[in-house]
């Protein structure tokens, strides 16, 4: 036998990319910003981020392992998953409700749905709303307090934040409340929000990464910032005032959202048409939240609920194949 | 008219940079020679000689069965040994004729006779090509003369000739484009004697620019041919892709390109349609890239149809070590199989034995990534068909223009989840097909 060469079906050629450096793309991108959510909020956020890192890969490991399904063989998704979910949750969250976050994550929301590819809201996301809704206190919990000559260790401990100190409202709080913003400030990232969210700079230096690498393309994330910016031009109250604007752009969880949660693949359209669909769907419905509705936020609330709608976007947005409208012209 | 590129493709590593710069070796076979009656899409051909009878270069030995059919002719003289089930690259045992090779190469009366073409009527001509055993040389092995006689002659405005070479790899076309150039040229004039209406378009990737400037100083002055240039882009070479880039017009399943006036021949068909009308040469020989990084010696050869695939490998310095795949035809579209002895067909354009199957992967879970949406030519939605296809939903297949599919194997290619997509729309495809049949 071993005279036998390999038979398969043609293409016998397959491109270099593979689920697991698409993760490991999206993991690179995100390190930018965690690295600065480390600087902004300290060893906490650290922490933070190993505990749900590690809880998704556990959870996971451990249900494969029970369920007798196959282990997963290091795709990097649900470290993935880990990583999204603790940049969406504030660095003074307790440890065990993070770890209640990414058990619910991969549990609830991947796993019993059939695992990878087959969940139809974004695990990190699900997960967050899940613990804002459950520990709502915890959840907002941003204020920290400032201290007039911080030596190295509450550096170590609390981050740069220290130095100003936040009052417990964040950014797009004041921006909601009518104040006018430093948007500089907002851009950079230096100020109170969940780890991951406030460096627009840093997560839009990642998101470069993974649109160089073809990983992601704008059609989301623009169609959604785009639609939310005429949104709150209209509705805002504000007319074109380009600090509220760009305020409501930088100052929550948009560009997180935006460029890394609503371009999950698993979770959002697969035409090129039906994403910008997703992403005008999820700029009216943040716009709504933020703007008529009672909350400061909007942008998971919108994206779990856009989930849910894809199938529907995908059905609408099928593409007519090449060659296809002449036949019907010809049979009229 | 011409577009700039189609929607969709893909860049594989292209792997011709092995052997296009080096000319063709020309080699002559050593042991029997073994013809299978079907090398073409159609009916096989029915032998016309029996084990015992002499015969000669050029002879017909099999004779086309049924309208879309073609000849087979002898390439070498010598005795009919048998007349047996032999294994093809096709991978199916096929009736062939096996002739033990008496290395005299005498020619049947008339061989390589000069004829002016121009004095021949079009009939003359089709009749020409299909006593000569013509087929398409670019894998297909459709019936050239079938495809010469469209319902309306007049209504063909374009002749395009493929030199576009898509497939990584190959380099066959392109050394008969360098090598005999005037071949093709000649060709498409004889072409032009049955489609009067017609102009003639060379349409060559990009990746040939020594091939482009040859065409165009050979054609320089003759207002009816166009040499374009296409991106270069798999699968540049399809033909609906090729009729698209070049004329604009769109193709289905459901259209030939003489429904949009339009006659698609590779150049090495064309170069064989001159050689049978001008020549008074069928078809006996092909060129056959041999390729791989399990190959000694990767180069292009020059051979009798009929040779066995081991000589041409021997005559290629062996392999360096055991290649895991040994592919017949590019990497995307050709056949693997689990040996190489086996004879050269019309359609045999290449042989690639490389020491990694790339293809030998697990497939992980979809992640929907829409990638091979992205890619698919016919702008179909693969994952979706590849699932309708394991739920044999045979409707949702047709409603999802399943059909449409050409086969080209972009969506497995670029698969991150390595899905053989193309693999499983294509048994989906063929099943509705044969269900059609009965």
């Amino acid at each position: 036998m071993n005279d036998l060469y390999n038979v398969s079906a043609a293409p016998h050629a397959r491109s270099p990319i593979t689920t697991r450096n698409i993760m490991q793309d999206v993991v690179i991108a995100l390190i930018p910003a965690s690295l600065f959510g480390i600087f902004n909020f300290g060893l906490r956020a650290l922490l933070v981020i190993l505990t749900t890192i590690l809880a998704s890969v556990v959870t996971e490991y451990v249900y494969c392992r029970l369920m007798k399904k196959k282990v997963n063989p290091g795709d990097y998704s649900d470290v993935v998953t880990g990583l999204l979910l603790a940049l969406n949750l504030p660095a003074s969250i307790p440890l065990w409700m993070a770890v209640i976050g990414g058990v619910f994550a991969i549990l609830i929301v991947k796993m019993l749905y059939g695992g990878l590819g087959q969940n139809f809201m974004n695990p990190a996301l699900a997960a967050r709303v899940f613990l804002v809704i459950s520990f709502p206190a915890q959840m907002s919990a941003f204020a920290v307090e400032k201290i007039s000559s911080p030596g190295v260790f509450d550096f170590i401990n609390h981050g740069a934040i220290v130095l100003d100190g936040v009052t417990g409202a964040t950014p797009l709080a004041d921006v909601k409340a009518g104040a006018t913003v430093d948007l500089l400030q907002l851009f950079v990232g230096y100020h109170g929000g969940t780890i991951g969210e406030t460096s627009a700079l840093a997560l839009l230096l990642g998101a470069g990464y993974l649109l160089y690498r073809r990983v992601i393309s704008l059609k989301i994330p623009l169609s959604y910032i785009l639609t939310l910016v005429v949104f709150t031009a209209i509705f805002g109250g504000q007319g074109f005032n380009v600090n509220y604007l760009l305020g409501q752009v930088l100052g929550g969880g948009l560009i997180l959202g935006a460029f890394y949660m609503a371009t999950d693949y698993v979770t959002s359209p697969t035409t090129g048409k039906g994403k910008i669909v997703f992403g005008i769907f999820l700029g009216l419905l943040t716009g709504l939240f933020r703007v008529i509705g009672s909350g400061v936020e909007g942008v998971s609330y919108a994206i779990v609920i856009g989930n849910m709608i894809v199938p529907i976007i995908d059905r609408v947005t099928f593409p007519v194949s090449f060659g296809k409208e002449r036949v019907k012209v010809e049979k009229e | 008219m011409g577009k700039s590129t189609f929607m969709g493709g893909i860049h594989p590593f292209e792997g011709k940079d092995l052997t296009m710069d080096k000319p063709t070796t020309v080699l002559l076979p050593k042991g029997d020679l073994i013809f299978p009656m079907s090398q073409h899409i159609g009916g096989p051909a029915k032998p016309v000689v029996a084990k015992g009878d002499n015969v000669l270069v050029g002879q017909k030995i099999g004779e086309a069965n049924g309208f879309i059919s073609a000849n087979i002719i002898s390439s070498v003289s010598g005795t009919v040994k048998a007349i047996e089930k032999r294994l093809t690259v096709s991978g199916k045992l096929v009736e062939s004729v096996v002739i033990e090779n008496d290395n005299e190469y005498t020619k049947v009366e008339g061989f390589g006779e000069e004829r002016d073409y121009n004095k021949l009527s079009k009939e003359e001509i089709r009749e020409a090509v299909r006593e000569a055993g013509i087929v398409g040389l670019g894998g297909a092995g459709f019936p050239t003369d079938v495809k010469l006689t469209p319902k309306n002659e007049d209504a063909i405005d374009y002749i395009v000739i493929n030199g576009a070479e898509c497939e990584p790899y190959l380099t066959s076309d392109y050394r008969l484009m360098m090598e005999e150039p005037e071949k093709i040229v000649g060709g498409l004039k004889i072409l032009f004697k049955l489609f009067t209406n017609a102009k003639g378009i060379i349409a060559i990737e990009d990746n040939k620019p020594e091939a482009i400037k040859k065409f165009k100083e050979l054609t320089e002055g003759e207002a009816n041919i166009e040499v374009q240039a296409l991106k270069t882009k798999y699968p540049q070479g399809g033909e609906r892709q090729l009729v698209y880039v070049t004329t604009g017009r769109k193709l289905n399943s459901k259209k030939l390109p003489a429904d949009v006036g339009c006659i698609v021949n590779n150049v090495a068909s064309v170069a064989a349609i001159y050689m049978a009308v001008a020549k008074n040469t069928p078809l006996i020989e092909r060129i056959v890239t041999v390729t791989g990084d399990a190959i000694n010696e990767p180069q292009n050869f020059r051979v009798l149809i009929g040779t066995n695939f081991s000589d041409i490998v021997e005559a290629a310095g062996g392999f360096k070590n055991k290649p895991e795949k040994i592919i017949f035809g590019g990497p995307m579209m050709g056949l693997a199989m689990y040996t190489y002895d086996l004879p050269v067909t019309k359609v045999a354009s290449s042989l690639l034995a490389v020491l990694h199957d790339e293809a030998a992967v697990e497939e992980s879970p979809c992640i929907r990534c829409g990638r091979c949406t992205e890619v698919c030519p016919m702008l179909l939605v693969p994952v979706g068909l590849a699932k309708a296809g394991a739920h044999n939903d045979e409707d949702k297949f047709l409603a999802m223009d399943g059909m449409e599919c050409c086969g080209c194997g972009c969506c497995s290619f670029i698969c991150p989840a390595k899905i053989g997509l193309a693999q499983k729309i294509l048994q989906t495809k063929n099943s509705i097909l044969a269900e059609k049949k009965k």
